[in-house]
Order: structure tokens, then C-alpha cells, then sequence
């Protein structure tokens, strides 16, 4: 059993501060009130600021509770924010897979679709923003379930629908899908939800681990997939690196 | 060994240098901010010296970025704010004051004044434009008037005047050691000074706003720049410079007579190509040249929507309803309609197809039961209406209807407005996969300039779709609701008449 973390015990003493009287100080005032070094209390305070617990009022510059704090239960992410944040590099995947990109966020028990870019190809094609996909038969459903243990027990619990032959719609099966997603970092999908088409996709995540969406390709098996049905390496490395830009877009806007 | 080419866009508040390969994808993107001032109420100026040191670090870093070599670079391509400009001693390249951004207003009084000069509505026939503050010939006679010394130094020929272009153009070239003094005609045409017709300095012109000719740069068309750097990263040939809002159209391949591209940022700027045909404007339209490849140019038609995205930005930091201006999204979906409510945000008066500079922003149809959310729905609809008045004056210019907006910028991640701006205008709305236009359409024309790419056939095969919104809206409402917007735009006006401090 390790013993407690300091900085995090810091780190609350430091809410709990802002949390009484005033709710305004300034960064003097929170190190000198807990006997703490400034440069110590500058790094929590920073890093507080940079999860949204603390806030610095501009003029000021003294330090208060962040709104995030008020909603901690309720969404973390705005969906149109996420879009907005990872337009470009879901073009980027677009152009580099040759694929259709889409990003998803966990809504109500599926996956509900927030950013969707054409397959490059000036094929007719719909714009599905908004539409609602299985979590158990797509990439992107497994990547939510994968990294949320109420969602995947929830998901345990249900009927899985059977989309095609290939869904997986026993329970034990799922949860050993499950588990390889983790320990691989993507999922991936070959006619489990449509005959012919698959699908890859990778978490997007917040700072300190959280997952907060998927981004993924989908299209046809014979693309996405090598001669042993199994996702073609180089598009697995393209859908990381996107995942990876976006989570780091997210950090630096913050 | 690889080859690619090279953008400079120089912004409003920001320099950025792109690097593009043979498929239009983006290499690396190298970036810079500079200092805006503002040393007076509605003065705005910028450093010039500033933003040639951000180009003199971003294009090396951008090809550090890229891992490759300038002699990888075929071409670069200068695209920038337009009406923006900064006189300079041709000696020492010392710049005179500060450059004058195009947001600057201290010309007002100047302009109402020069509104009444004989030869006016000749001037418009001329240039095409109608006399603002933000074209470049009225700061540039401010100048002129206040600077003490500085006519007498422009008419020997001791000092140079350069759009953002130019200004960089001359440097990189090699600046006081025979730098080229050369501007393109879409930059020109943003002056005042051009004649649309001749695309050369207009005598008639200079004489109106007092301008010596001595201090002018040549014009050239677009794709005929023909420089070689001599400074910063040495040996890269210069082959085009457009306007920002130029480079956009080209960059969204609007090839075509009658092709439409929409830029979404802080405010709206549509560009309509108009082929060779100059279409003088009878709906409050600007006419000026889309871009120049070779002999002929390709003429478009403008309408700028003032405020767009800054109103959304109003709504977060002056009423502090959102976070984040993505955010606005959500909380305009969280009810079904306007409820009834329409803001059209004439800050500083209305823009094309209006122009008036005197009408004040309103919100209307307020009732008990209107919330944030149709407050919300409203500023993102306002973007979308003031789509619609320019489009359809577009389409009443030309003729004739256009079947499909291309469109670019921030805005265009809020599927919303973009669903809405389809249902409005009855036509589709088109993303590129590409979203950086403005940069893809200097390096797109400086790639042709030097056999890159072959043919405008070529570039057009590589804008790839990546959305497409298709208008859903029912007919009926969609002309009841255009008439409530027409209605409130027609209050904003009866505001204007009846305040006694305007």
C-alpha cells in the first residue's frame, strides 16, 4: 500500500481554501496560508487552472474556484467544442487515410456521431453529424466502452443486438474485446456492423488520462483490412497519431 | 528529390508560412503573432518592421518543420491582409510611422468630406469600390496631409508605398539593395487607385486623393511576380502575391463564372467570380478582380459581412452567456427556433449590400418567453442572413442563380449555422477538405506560375469534399422568416434617423 500523495493533499487543502470566506486570493496569500514554498503553490495553482478547478480572475490576477468544479458530474467536454478543436486534424486523417473520418461521444447509450469528414474520393456522400451508432458493433463504441466501467457493466447487463453475423453479441466476448482494446490502445471491427465495411478508431482524451471521445475511419474491409482480416497496420499509426493530436489540442487550448 | 511550395500569409494579426506538397496536402505550418495598436480611439496601426523579423524566423522554421531544403521549395506565394499598408524610405527601408491597418476609421471626417468632391460617382466607376475608410487611398492622403515633409519626399521619389505585399516583396528581394518594388492587381484593386478596366494606376485617381505616382509600385498580374529571395532563406523564386480574400476564391478552385466561396472568421467575406466580364454592381456589391493568371483577369464580385464570428465572440465576453464560442452550438440546440427573436449586429453600421454607416446594432421580438437559447439561435441565424442579402444581390447582378456555396474559415465547425446557411440560401453548402484556403490559394498560384501544377484542371482535382450540408427548410417559412429579418435590418436604419448624436 503506497502512502499519500502530497501534492495532492496540497492540491485539495488549496480547494478547500478557496472554498471559504473570500474565494479570492491571491498566490502569496494561499502559500503563505499553508505554509507552502510560492513556487510550490504556483505549480499546483497552474496546474488546477490548467483541469479547470481554479480560476484567475484576469485583472487581478488573484485565484477563485473554477465553474468546472460546480458540474463536476455532468458533462466534461461540449461535443461542438470537441469538434471545433479537432476540425483539422480529422481533415488531416480524411486526406491521409483516403477514409471517412468520424469522432463520437458516448450520448444516452450509443455513440453519438459529432464530427463526420467525406471519404476524399468526390463520391455522393450524407453528412451523418448527429446520427447514433451501436456501441458494441463500431470502433468508436468500443473505444467508449473500453475506458468507461459503467458504460461497458451497462452494456454487460443489456441484450447485445445482432447487426450482422458478426456482431458480438455475447457478453464474455465483448469483455475480452474489451480488454484487448485497452491493452492495444485502439479497437477495430470488420463487418460487425455493416457486410463489407470496418472500421478503426483510437481514444481522444483530456489531461490526466480521462476519455472523453473516439476518432476513427470507416470503410470498406477490403481497405481497411490485410489479407488475414485483421486492420492494416499503417491505418491503425494514422488513426493514433490523429487521437494524439487531438488530445493534444485539447491540452494546449485549455 | 521531393518538391513543394511555399505560402506566406501575412493577417490582420498574424504571419503565417505553409508549406504545401504536390497533392495540396499541408507539410508544415510555421506561425507568429503581432502587436496591434491603438494609439488613439479607432486608430489602428501595426509594426511593418515587426512582422518582416516573424517572416525572417517562420519561413526557416517551417522548413526545418517540413525536413527539407530550399532548393526543395519550387515557388512562394504571398497572400495578405488587403488595404493594409506602410510607407517606407526607399534609402534605408525605414518605414514612416506605423502601417495602417484596414479596421483604422481616423478617416471619417476625411471621407465625408472627399463624398463631396465633383467626380465622385466617376471615382467608383473607376475603381469599383465606394469611398470607405478601409480601402487604402483615403489613410494614404491622411498620411500625406499630416506627416510633416512626406509629399515633397513621395514626389522625389525618396519614399514607397506597399500594400503588406509589397512591403515583403521588397525585402525579401533584397530591400535598399534593388529590392522590387511590385504589387499584384488584386491588391491593387483594394486601393482606390486602379482602374478596373486598364488595371494600372488611374491619373484621374491619383489626382482625386492627391497621390504622387512616383511613390506606387508597378502592377503586375498575380502569377507574373518574377522575384528571386535574396534575404532570409536566399534563392527561392517568388512567383505570386493575391489578396487574402482572393487567394480564398482561388484556393476553393471557384473557377468558374457565377462560383461562390464564403470565408467564416471574425466577419463574412463572399467573393463571386464573375469570369472576364467587369459586372459594376447595381445591389451594393464591390467589383474587383478575383486574380490575374497571365493576359486576362477574372473579375468577382465582393460583399463582406462585417460581423460574424465577433458577434458570437460579443456573446461570450460582453454577455458571458458561454465559455467558449464553440459553445454556442449547444446552447442554441437546446431550443427548437428563434422563438420569434432576431439580433442583426451592426456594430459599426452595415456592410454590403447596405452600406450604411450610421445604422446600430438591435436585438428584436423580445418577449417573456424568449431565453438565452433563442438568443443564441439568433446570432448564428444574423450570419446567415446577411449570407442570404449578399448572395441574392450576387445572384441579381449576375443573372443568374448559383448552385452551390463553397465555404471556409472557423465557422465552419458550427454545423449548425453552416445546416442553416443551406436552408436560407435553398442551395448546398460545401466544405473542403483543405480548410486552409487563403494559404492553399497563394501557394496554388505561385505553383501554376512556376509549372508545379499544369493547369487550373489540376488544381481542381485536388479540392476534395469533406462535408455537405443540403438545405432542408420548408419554403414557406423559409420566406416568412427572410421577411422578419428584412424588417428588423429596416429598424436599424430607422435607428440611425431618429438618434440625435450621429
Amino acid at each position: 500500500m503506497p502512502g499519500p500523495i502530497q501534492s495532492i493533499e496540497r492540491a485539495a487543502a488549496v480547494l478547500r481554501l478557496l472554498a471559504r470566506g473570500s474565494g479570492h486570493h491571491g498566490l502569496t496569500e494561499i502559500a503563505d496560508s499553508l505554509g507552502l514554498a510560492r513556487g510550490t503553490a504556483h505549480g499546483i495553482l497552474r496546474t488546477l487552472q490548467r483541469v479547470e478547478f481554479v480560476e484567475q480572475d484576469q485583472a487581478t490576477g488573484r485565484y477563485r474556484l473554477g465553474a468546472a468544479l460546480l458540474h463536476l458530474g455532468t458533462s466534461y467536454l461540449d461535443a461542438n467544442e470537441l469538434r471545433s478543436r479537432s476540425i483539422n486534424w480529422a481533415d488531416t486523417l480524411a486526406a491521409r487515410s483516403g477514409q471517412e473520418v468520424r469522432i463520437g461521444m458516448h450520448h444516452d447509450g450509443a455513440v453519438l456521431v459529432v464530427h463526420h469528414v467525406f471519404r476524399p474520393d468526390d463520391s455522393v456522400q450524407t453528412l451523418g453529424i448527429g446520427a447514433m451508432l451501436p456501441l458494441h458493433a463500431t470502433a468508436l463504441g468500443k473505444v467508449l466502452l473500453a475506458y468507461d466501467p459503467d458504460l461497458s457493466a451497462a452494456a454487460r447487463r443489456r441484450e447485445l443486438t445482432s447487426l450482422t453475423r458478426r456482431t458480438i453479441v455475447r457478453a464474455q466476448a465483448l469483455e475480452r474485446v474489451l480488454t484487448e482494446v485497452r491493452a492495444q490502445g485502439w479497437a477495430g471491427e470488420a463487418e460487425e456492423y455493416m457486410p463489407g465495411e470496418a472500421s478503426i478508431a483510437a481514444p481522444i482524451r483530456i489531461p490526466g488520462g480521462l476519455v472523453v471521445g473516439a476518432i476513427g475511419i470507416s470503410g470498406s474491409a477490403d481497405r481497411l483490412c490485410d489479407s488475414t482480416g485483421r486492420p492494416r497496420a499503417t491505418l491503425v499509426r494514422q488513426v493514433l497519431q490523429a487521437a494524439e493530436a487531438v488530445t493534444t489540442s485539447l491540452v494546449d487550448e485549455n | 528529390m521531393q518538391r513543394f511550395v511555399m505560402a506566406i500569409d501575412q493577417g490582420t494579426t498574424s504571419t503565417r508560412c505553409i508549406v504545401f506538397d504536390q497533392n495540396a496536402r499541408l507539410v508544415a505550418v510555421a506561425q507568429r503573432e503581432h502587436r496591434q495598436y491603438h494609439p488613439r480611439p479607432g486608430w489602428v496601426e501595426q509594426d511593418a518592421v515587426e512582422i518582416w523579423r516573424n517572416v525572417d524566423r517562420i519561413m526557416p522554421q517551417a522548413l526545418r518543420q517540413a525536413g527539407i531544403t530550399s532548393d526543395q521549395v519550387v515557388a512562394l506565394g504571398i497572400t495578405n491582409q488587403r488595404e493594409t499598408f506602410v510607407l517606407w524610405d526607399r534609402h534605408t527601408g525605414v518605414p514612416v510611422g506605423r502601417a495602417i491597418v484596414w479596421e483604422d476609421i481616423r478617416t471619417e471626417e476625411l471621407v465625408a468630406e472627399l463624398e463631396k468632391q465633383p467626380g465622385i460617382e466617376e471615382v467608383r466607376d473607376r475603381c469599383g469600390l465606394p469611398l470607405a475608410t478601409y480601402f487604402s487611398a483615403p489613410s494614404l492622403r491622411w498620411m500625406l496631409d499630416n506627416v510633416a515633409g512626406l509629399r515633397a519626399k513621395a514626389e522625389r521619389g525618396d519614399v514607397l508605398f506597399g500594400t503588406m505585399d509589397t512591403w515583403l516583396i521588397w525585402n525579401l528581394t533584397g530591400g535598399v539593395n534593388g529590392g522590387l518594388h511590385v504589387t499584384d492587381v488584386t491588391n491593387a484593386s483594394r486601393t482606390m487607385l486602379m482602374n478596373l478596366g486598364t488595371r494600372q494606376w488611374d491619373p484621374m485617381l491619383l489626382e482625386f486623393f492627391g497621390v504622387p505616382a512616383s511613390m506606387l509600385p508597378e502592377i503586375r498580374p498575380s502569377t507574373e511576380i518574377s522575384g528571386t529571395t535574396t534575404r532570409v532563406v536566399p534563392g527561392i523564386s517568388i512567383t505570386a502575391a493575391l489578396g487574402d480574400q482572393h487567394a480564398a476564391l482561388f484556393g476553393q478552385t471557384c473557377f468558374e463564372k457565377g462560383s461562390i466561396k464564403g470565408t467564416y472568421g471574425t466577419g463574412g467575406f463572399l467573393l463571386m467570380n464573375t469570369g472576364n466580364e467587369l459586372v459594376r454592381s447595381k445591389h451594393g456589391l464591390l467589383t474587383t478582380i478575383g486574380y490575374q493568371i497571365g493576359g486576362e483577369p477574372a473579375y468577382a464580385l465582393e460583399g463582406s459581412i462585417a460581423v460574424a464570428g465577433s458577434l458570437v465572440q460579443w456573446f461570450r465576453d460582453n454577455l458571458g452567456l458561454i465559455h467558449s464560442a464553440p459553445e454556442i452550438e449547444t446552447l442554441a440546440r437546446t431550443v427548437k427556433d428563434n422563438g420569434g427573436c432576431y439580433i442583426v449586429p451592426a456594430f459599426s453600421g452595415l456592410f454590403a449590400p447596405h452600406w450604411l454607416a450610421q445604422a446600430r446594432g438591435l436585438v428584436v421580438g423580445l418577449t417573456s418567453y424568449i431565453n438565452k437559447g433563442h438568443l443564441a439561435r439568433a446570432v448564428l441565424e444574423a450570419t446567415g442572413w446577411q449570407t442570404r442579402e449578399v448572395v441574392d444581390a450576387m445572384n441579381a447582378d449576375l443573372g443568374a442563380p448559383t448552385p452551390v456555396l463553397k465555404v471556409d474559415g472557423g465557422m465552419t465547425a458550427d454545423h449548425l449555422l453552416m445546416q442553416f446557411i443551406a436552408d436560407v440560401l435553398d442551395i448546398p453548402v460545401q466544405r473542403p477538405l483543405v480548410a486552409e484556403t487563403v494559404s492553399l490559394g497563394a501557394a496554388y498560384a505561385a505553383g501554376l506560375a512556376a509549372g508545379y501544377w499544369p493547369d487550373l484542371e489540376g488544381l481542381r482535382r485536388n479540392w476534395h469534399l469533406a462535408a455537405r450540408w443540403n438545405p432542408v427548410m420548408d419554403a414557406r417559412h423559409r420566406e416568412d422568416e427572410y421577411a422578419n429579418w428584412k424588417r428588423a435590418v429596416e429598424l436599424t436604419f430607422a435607428w440611425a434617423r431618429s438618434s440625435p448624436s450621429t
